[in-house]
């Protein structure tokens, strides 16, 4: 029973000899293997972590256990709130939509707008024609956005509802009521069965830059930069490039900032903050340079960018030492200006930093998953470490990433040597079989690697996205010289938590448990 | 604040709310407002609201879907299973470990809850369809989760638009390998909220658990007279453990959990009990009648929220039984009453006349009242995400004050109500969140119990009350105003 003086929640409730017995009396009504043969448990569970189980459980075709990707609209959903007062709407059913908003939300600790059209059975057969003409009313009528971003669920692809019409016909029905003509609605098609959750954020973006560059076209350039930031989830991160855009006196539009939106200081709440604005969009046509900053989220994209609109740039990844000066030379290449005092210094200390720390990740075997860009710069940093990424694992890769990571991890010989893996298309627990057979030191990984973490004992660096159960990761920046100092100090201190974890048995081990390193 | 100054101030919010939908969705929405009273005239419902019906498009509804109420709720938490989201990939990810129905298992070997499975649709199986891609799925699950005691389809919204035939292709391998496989309609676009997918989740628990004969592991369970079963109590923070141990302290047998930490033995032998005791009337008055049509088992609601409401219950229960079990049932009421006094003496001057808004699903806006009135807190508005009229008829007896009733209310409703009748805690759920805590509102979330609990029983009451605490004073939220703000300003 609780003591009022020290009330426990389930953490301890449950540890009370009173509730062990309640949990052990279940066990006779319970049907489990582990309440009929715990030892039976115990054999498959021990079965689970060899190679027999390794080679079947690689050998899948069907199934996906674990996966480390999401579907397309979550990205359409991300790439609206990067625009200024713009509301990401989601034509198809609104489960969908509460499940988007429920992601965001507990990864960043912020409210994430996005409506839906709700639609259900009469729609799939009929067509959602009506659930939009009402939808866009009822939201610019409610929300008084200055755009809204329309992306769809399958179900809306699956009957092949088409938005541009649906669009038009809305805007006609409305006759100006809540919609004026020149009310921007944009939108992408984001069927959930292909792709992932990138190729919903370039839709997306493919979709609000063209529609909205629309005859915008003009002789002259603006002068400006824009840059894209890709399905971005730290926060710091943007923050990070724009001070290194900044740093040159370059005029740029960050095409899709959702920095603000999910950053917002306590005191009044309104629904929107910071994001493009629209008038900035509208013109990004016209810029002399257009930069991605991730190439595999954002194909189609730099595809109309580079083909149609012939704009210089194109794609640098800012994570890591040499990620970091690829995106400085190209902006000083861009600007035609020498690299900034500040930059300079800034490096300087990263490099300090990365040569007092290096023992410590040096040859540490790192299990890594993510989306390819990430993985990228992160794969990169870590050899510039020189570390050993024993496992690269993307669930979602677009093509030709497979062939940049094998290069990538070619280009250190320890590396090389030391027998890394890339592993395409690959799920969680498929890496819970490569952990087992081929243990490495740590893991760098989203919450999902939480039970993994569990199962293998191996340790978790969170870096990624979602995370779930650790607080304000995402407040930080991964980019750029001060976010690469970041990632430095994370699992170079996790190494050392980790040594000490390692050693602190009392007469055992504690010699080596020691008070300076 | 007397009573006439609240309804009024209420009745007027309302309709300041309304003002702002055009026409059409104004007249809708009118409809799903109300405010109710203990003595509220409406017949069938409360505060004369409506209810079930279709959201209005393009606001932004707390709703989900038909697969979220049977994997996410019904089936999700059966533990000695497999539940494969069966379709795109995006659902399962999205509601992957979201709920916290906690469980006692070697996930990955003989308990499966938190973990993700799911058929992953591609372009390809959508055209050519994907009844071949499922049968191998279930295929691949029996070979690396050899101790999986079946598996179930969840499926997603392109499976019934596409023509997909997952009832014959889980019959079929059923039928070749003696597995227990479960195909349920489910997909998203079904209904108007979670609440269809529960009641298609509870038919086929009836027609592949009751009548599909499932082989189960180890013997059989000799009956009782004192057998119960909990049903529709899903475990989120342990809720069905500080419920259980109250029913076995009475001197009752709890031989089955519907569905926290369940497994299919205990639902199959739960058609033995001697009486079910139904938690989440929503989710799972369906079984529960068939039960008691099929098979003679009575049903009664309870209410395991505060102690008011669980004494009540714990009496209701007991009279089912002998009058050994009423005496035992009275040796617990009194055995816990004085950590209630002390519990309830410690925060009630801490709490008391603390005003709540309240939104949520289930049973929850209606149980939890009795809850935050134990504590001297006064519930001013209420509403379901997808209830039916029996639902808030069941509200009317619940409330003890004019009350704001808003059923499937939206963010910008629920923002104008509580802006305008400031309470001192919204209890909602994560994707409201942080909108009210922005504006330096203690919120608590009442799905998850903010990562907290168990709530149910005498425990469970005395961690609600310390959470309570915790929220409405807590020293952060006098942080918002800083000390070069004027007066007026946040």
């Amino acid at each position: 029973m609780q003591d009022v003086n020290n009330i426990v929640n389930g953490k301890d409730l449950f540890r009370k000899p009173e509730y062990k017995a309640v949990l052990e009396n279940k066990k006779q009504f319970e049907g489990g293997m582990g309440a009929i043969n715990p030892a039976k448990t115990e054999e498959i569970a021990e079965w689970t972590k060899g190679w027999d189980y390794r080679e079947k459980n690689l050998a899948r075709e069907a199934i996906t256990i674990n996966p480390a990707k999401a579907c397309q609209p979550l990205g359409a959903v991300m790439v609206a709130l990067g625009f200024e007062n713009t509301m990401p709407y989601v034509h198809g059913s609104h489960g969908c939509v509460a499940y988007f908003r429920s992601y965001f939300t507990r990864h960043f600790k912020e409210p994430t707008p996005c409506v839906s059209d709700s639609m259900t059975e009469d729609a799939a057969v009929f067509g959602g024609l009506t659930n939009m003409k009402d939808g866009l009313k009822n939201c610019a009528a409610l929300y008084k956005p200055e755009m809204i971003a329309v992306s769809t669920t399958c179900m809306a692809e699956v009957i092949g509802d088409d938005l541009y019409a649906f669009a038009i016909a809305a805007k006609e029905e409305d006759a100006g009521e809540f919609l004026a003509a020149d009310f921007p609605i944009t939108y992408a098609h984001t069927p959930s069965f292909t792709g992932s959750h990138i190729t919903g954020y370039d839709n997306m973006m493919h979709g609000i830059m063209s529609q909205l560059t629309e005859g915008n076209k003009k002789e002259e350039k603006n002068g400006k930069i824009n840059i894209i930031p890709g399905f971005e989830t730290y926060i710091g991160s943007m923050r990070s490039v724009k001070a290194i855009v900044e740093s040159f006196g370059a005029e740029y539009t960050m095409l899709g900032d959702h920095s603000d939106q999910w950053d917002m200081p306590a005191g009044d709440y309104s629904m929107f903050a910071g994001g493009t604005p629209i008038a900035d969009a509208k013109d990004c046509i016209n810029a002399d340079a257009t930069i991605t900053l991730q190439k595999y989220s954002t194909v189609k994209t730099m595809k109309m960018v580079n083909k149609k609109w012939k704009h210089a740039g194109g794609f640098s990844n800012p994570i890591g030492l040499k990620g970091t000066d690829e995106f400085v030379m190209k902006l000083a290449e861009l600007t035609g200006k020498d690299v900034p005092q500040k930059l300079k210094t800034e490096r300087g200390r990263l490099v300090d930093a990365m040569q007092d720390s290096y023992p410590y990740m040096h040859g540490k075997k790192f299990a890594i998953w993510g989306d390819p860009d990430f993985l990228i710069g992160m794969v990169s940093f870590l050899l510039e470490m020189g570390a050993e990424p024993t496992h690269v694992l993307c669930n979602n890769p677009a093509r030709g990433w497979e062939d940049e990571m094998r290069a990538l991890l070619d280009t250190s010989p320890a590396a090389a040597a030391a027998d890394c893996h890339v592993w395409a298309g690959k799920d969680l627990w498929h890496m819970r079989s490569l952990l087992f057979t081929e243990p490495v030191d740590f893991m760098i990984g989203n919450s999902y690697g939480k039970e993994l973490m569990r199962d293998t004992d191996v340790p978790l660096i969170y870096i990624g996205f979602p995370i779930f159960d650790r607080h304000h990761l995402h407040r930080y920046s991964i980019s750029g010289y001060d976010g690469a100092l970041n990632l430095l100090t994370w699992i170079t201190n996790k190494v050392l938590d980790q040594l000490d974890e390692d050693t602190k048995g009392i007469a055992s081990t504690d010699y080596f448990f020691d008070l300076i390193r | 604040m007397g009573p006439e100054s609240l309804e009024a101030k209420q009745k007027a919010a309302i309709e300041e709310v309304l003002k702002a939908y055009p026409e059409k969705a104004a007249k809708n929405r009118a409809k799903h407002l109300g405010v109710g009273g203990p003595e509220d005239e409406s017949q069938k419902t409360c505060g004369n609201v409506r209810s079930n019906k279709k959201t209005v498009p393009g606001v932004m509804s707390q709703r989900g879907c038909a697969y979220a109420g049977s994997k996410g709720v019904v089936w999700g938490p059966v533990k000695d299973m497999v539940h494969i989201s069966h379709g795109p990939v995006g659902c399962g990810q999205y509601s992957r470990a979201g709920r916290r129905n906690y469980y006692i298992g070697t996930t990955g070997v003989d308990t499966f809850v938190t973990m993700n499975f799911t058929s992953d649709y591609q372009e390809k199986d959508i055209v050519f369809g994907g009844d071949k891609k499922l049968d191998k799925c279930l295929h691949e699950i029996d070979e690396l989760f050899p101790l999986n005691n079946g598996i179930t389809v969840q499926s997603e919204c392109p499976i019934g638009l596409i023509g997909d035939d997952i009832n014959a292709t889980s019959k079929m391998y059923a039928k070749k390998t003696g597995q227990t496989i479960v195909p349920v309609n489910c997909e998203g676009f079904r209904g108007v909220s979670q609440s269809l997918g529960h009641h298609l989740a509870n038919d086929t628990i009836r027609d592949y658990v009751f009548d599909g004969n499932p082989t189960i592991l180890g013997e059989p369970i000799e009956v009782t007279e004192y057998d119960v079963a909990i049903i529709g109590d899903y475990n989120i923070g342990g809720d069905a453990w500080s419920s259980r141990i109250l029913l076995e302290e009475m001197g009752l047998r709890v031989v089955a959990q519907w569905s926290g930490d369940a497994t299919i033995k205990e639902m199959v032998q739960t058609t033995k009990a001697k009486l079910n005791l139904l938690h989440c009337y929503r989710s799972m008055n369906y079984i529960s009648r068939h039960m008691e049509k099929e098979y003679g088992i009575p049903w009664i609601e309870y209410n395991f929220f505060g102690p008011t409401q669980t004494v009540k219950s714990l009496r209701k229960i007991a009279a089912f039984f002998d009058e050994s079990i009423q005496a035992k049932c009275e040796e617990v009421i009194a055995k816990y009453q004085p950590m209630v006094d002390a519990v309830q003496a410690k925060f009630r001057p801490r709490l008391e006349g603390k005003q709540v808004m309240l939104f949520v699903g289930g049973l929850r806006p209606r149980h939890v009242i009795g809850a935050y009135e134990d504590l001297g807190m006064e519930v001013i508005g209420t509403g379901y995400e997808f209830a039916h009229d029996d639902d808030y008829k069941r509200t009317k007896d619940e409330i003890f004050r004019s009350t704001v009733i808003y059923d499937d209310v939206n963010e910008y409703e629920l923002e104008a109500f509580v802006k305008k009748l400031q309470p001192d805690l919204v209890a909602s759920g994560i994707k409201e969140k942080y909108v009210f805590q922005k504006m330096g509102l203690p919120y608590r979330q009442m799905h998850s119990w903010d990562y907290s609990g168990p709530y149910h029983g005498y425990d469970g009451f005395a961690i609600f009350a310390a959470d309570m605490d915790l929220a409405i004073n807590s020293p952060v939220w006098g942080h918002s105003k800083a000390p070069w703000d004027k007066e007026g300003e946040a």
